[in-house]
């Protein structure tokens, strides 16, 4: 045991800080200037996953933190190891996932040199991470790792990264562990508020029980703050709709009549319009992401704003809120609805929501999603794979996506039910990222089955991590949806560039799939019929001692509707084919 | 008439955030790349430790013409190292500047460009036959006339420091602080 006081080397106390942070599991790859870190690491408890692209550990630790609230950790070296942790970083700096990242670095003396795998990591990541530091001295170690886990914990949740030059691992320090009030006062400038203001919430609640047409707008923020439960409560004391946006999936179960699902560009056309016509947007953790608004000028235009974040910048940058509430959305809410239930108690009477709750289900019924069933003979439908997936899913599932068609099917055509089960690259958009986020989920969570859906593009970026996924035995599912061609963008070229197709053609047989998972390890399945798809399920599903891989090959001309054009209101919102001649009715 | 200088102060609306930041290395490449990469503009930064020892005082001019300042204050709240912003009315504040020119003066000009300098009252800091350098530290509306007068004679070099103030001692100082006893970003 490394008692106070006691001499050990920066690499020791690197690992141990770790410890102490309860850090269970590490995501890495080692080299060069990180390396007297590793030999440490051979006697700690920490469990550390050796992946095959540091841009794998980056996700992985970040699919951890999405399914476990716990902040994810990546340990790689130095310059081209830093440079792959770019990509992970920004994504996680976009979706507000705790992530911590240490990076090795070449020997103070050798600094500015140019010296063998060097690089400005922290000047490179720095507007890509919440806070990053250089650690010039031994003993400086165990402060930089708390002020690390505080700050990517705390707060807005983001990641953080230590750069720690090789010396800095080899020199010796003397033991200690830094105090939460030591912490605190290292960082003056650092107080994320977390109690939104008394008076706008007295504010938010008479608004919330005046509104004719009111619509909870929930985002990422609800499950950051593990607010699911108060989410809850609050739409069930006021009986107000809620819209789940692609960062909340699961945040309100699916099948609560409440649920909306999801707003936005390729939103249902119900979330979508009941928010462009609400007279009362409560926002929930969200930040008017301009995938949701669509054109800002034309947004929800009759309606006022309550909105609560943690992050007061959010506030007014892209809508002006008429309250703005800066906290945290657990405790808002809960005591928001506290503020309700006094009004009531006082004798205040909720507006009547009965004419815009029928209009909703109006919609309800003439716009649910919807997609042409393929006819016998012709190819399968990628909407169909994931109905199948979902219907023969374990209860629990976690589902992980990567970015394009395929996201948008899975969030459109997954019911869930349970917080912390969808994890997806929403803000950055980072092909890729569902097979290490899928590994960094079930390291989470090795009881639950994770079914990842990926897209041909997707997967050939990182497919790679299924070998770590195999020789550490964790067996993730993935589901790839191939279509043989970069699929969103393929659609967009078809819609807006006359179906002229510009480098969106991968290859129909290139790579063999099947033959490639197998080369990881993996069991390779191809399902080209409908008929095969419930019995290729069933056996992925009973597959449990190393990853699958399905090669889904699926019609590439379907499109990801509805679809809210770039640049254009959310009142043009473009309908599947067999319900535009019925939108008028989307008034 | 204007020298490229002369937009600087006639912004009448300028808004000058004085930032109070932990004196870490590093920290003026925050400042300046979240600038950049929000795409606000600096019309002038002004650096140094500030009274305290580890904390440096940081002042900024900012153009509210293409970002709203509450923007800008908000997201440099969310750096670690700032501590604290205070935004400072211009009205209500005391500001300078230092200016340095050398200007092309023959020695039939010198005498005039020394009686400038004396009125202004500035500095004569070197002479050379066909060149004189001049300092004067002041409010930068008047390092602007100044400037400008200076531009006659062929101004060779020129170098601004950019503004630094601290509110006015009266009782009416209106000092927005956002104190971080307050919170802030998180």
């Amino acid at each position: 045991m490394n008692q106070p006081g006691m001499k050990i080397t920066g690499a020791q106390a690197l690992i141990k800080s770790l410890e102490m942070e309860g850090v269970e599991v590490v995501f890495g790859l080692p080299g060069g200037c990180i390396l007297p870190a590793y030999d440490p690491l051979l006697d700690s408890t920490i469990r550390h996953i050796l992946v095959r692209h540091e841009q794998g550990a980056g996700h992985m630790a970040e699919g951890y933190a999405h399914v476990s609230g716990r902040p994810g950790v990546a340990l790689v070296t130095s310059g081209p190891a830093a440079t792959n942790m770019v990509t992970p970083l920004m994504d996680a700096y976009m979706d507000s996932i705790p992530m911590v990242c240490i990076t090795g670095q070449v020997p103070t003396t050798a600094i500015g040199t140019d010296a063998f795998q060097e690089c400005d990591t922290v000047g490179i990541t720095r507007s890509c991470t919440k806070h990053n530091e250089l650690v010039m001295t031994a003993q400086d170690l165990p402060m930089a790792v708390r002020q690390a886990f505080h700050i990517a914990t705390t707060g807005r949740p983001g990641p953080t990264l230590i750069d720690v030059p090789k010396d800095v691992l080899t020199n010796m320090m003397e033991w200690y562990w830094p105090t939460d009030d030591e912490v605190a006062a290292s960082l003056p400038g650092y107080r994320p508020n977390t109690k939104g203001h008394p008076r706008m919430i007295k504010e938010a609640a008479k608004l919330i029980l005046e509104s004719e047409r009111p619509i909870l707008y929930a985002g990422g923020g609800i499950l950051k703050a593990r607010a699911a439960e108060a989410l809850r409560e609050l739409a069930e004391l006021t009986d107000i709709h809620v819209v789940t946006t692609l960062m909340a999936r699961g945040a309100f179960p699916d099948s609560h009549p409440l649920c909306l699902g999801m707003p936005g560009m390729h939103g249902n056309a119900t979330a979508i319009t009941a928010m462009q016509k609400s007279d009362l947007l409560i926002n929930l953790g969200a930040r008017f992401d301009d995938r949701i608004t669509g054109k800002v000028s034309g947004f929800a235009p009759e309606a006022k704003v309550i909105h609560v974040d943690i992050d007061p910048a959010e506030q007014g940058k892209v809508r002006r809120p008429d309250v703005p509430i800066v906290g945290d959305a657990k405790y808002c809410i809960e005591e928001i609805i506290k503020a309700i239930k006094d009004l009531l108690a006082a004798g205040s009477v909720q507006a009547d929501t009965g004419a815009w709750k029928s209009r909703i289900s109006g919609w309800r019924e003439q716009f649910p999603l919807s997609y042409e069933p393929s006819e016998p003979g012709e190819a399968l439908k990628p909407q169909f794979c994931l109905e199948q997936l979902r219907d023969n899913a374990p209860a629990g599932t976690i589902l992980v996506s990567g970015v394009g068609q395929h996201q948008m099917w899975s969030s459109q055509y997954w019911h869930f039910e349970e917080p912390y089960t969808w994890v997806n690259s929403g803000g950055l958009g980072t092909m890729g990222f569902s097979v290490p986020a899928a590994i960094g989920a079930k390291v989470a969570h090795p009881d639950k089955t994770v079914w990842a859906i990926d897209g041909d593009g997707c997967f050939q970026m990182t497919a790679q991590e299924l070998v770590t996924a195999a020789v550490e035995r964790i067996p993730v599912k993935i589901a790839i949806l191939n279509n043989s061609y970069l699929g969103m963008v393929r659609q967009w070229q078809e819609m807006f560039y006359d179906e002229r197709y510009s480098e969106v053609y991968l290859s129909p047989d290139v790579p063999n799939f099947v033959m490639w998972a197998e080369a990881m390890g993996c069991v390779g399945i191809r399902v080209d019929s409908p008929e095969e798809v419930q019995p290729a399920i069933e056996k992925a599903n009973s597959i449990n001692d190393r990853p699958v891989v399905i090669d889904f090959r699926v019609d590439a001309r379907e499109k990801v509707f509805p679809m809210v054009p770039a640049g254009f209101s959310n009142d043009d919102v473009l309908l599947p084919a067999a319900q535009e001649e019925r939108r008028s009715a989307l008034r | 008439m204007s020298t490229p200088h002369h937009t600087q102060s006639n912004v009448t609306n300028h808004h000058i955030l004085s930032v109070l930041v932990q004196n870490r290395p590093g920290v003026l490449a925050r400042v300046a790349g979240l600038f950049a990469r929000r795409d606000f503009n600096i019309f002038s930064l002004a650096v140094a430790p500030a009274e305290e020892d580890g904390f440096s005082r940081i002042t900024i001019v900012v153009d509210v013409e293409s970002t709203p300042l509450e923007q800008i204050t908000k997201q440099l709240f969310k750096l670690i190292e700032v501590v604290k912003i205070s935004e400072l009315d211009p009205r209500r504040s005391v500001e300078r500047e230092l200016l340095l020119a050398t200007v092309r003066a023959t020695p039939e000009q010198r005498g005039q460009v020394v009686e400038l300098a004396n009125i202004f009252e500035g500095k004569i800091l070197a002479v050379g036959v066909e060149a004189i350098t001049v300092s004067l530290d002041g409010h930068p509306d008047k390092l602007d006339d100044f400037e400008e007068l200076l531009s006659g004679y062929g101004i060779v070099e020129l170098q601004r420091t950019g503004r630094v103030a601290l509110p006015k001692l009266d009782r009416e100082a209106r000092l927005r602080a956002v104190s971080n006893k307050q919170g802030k970003a998180g």
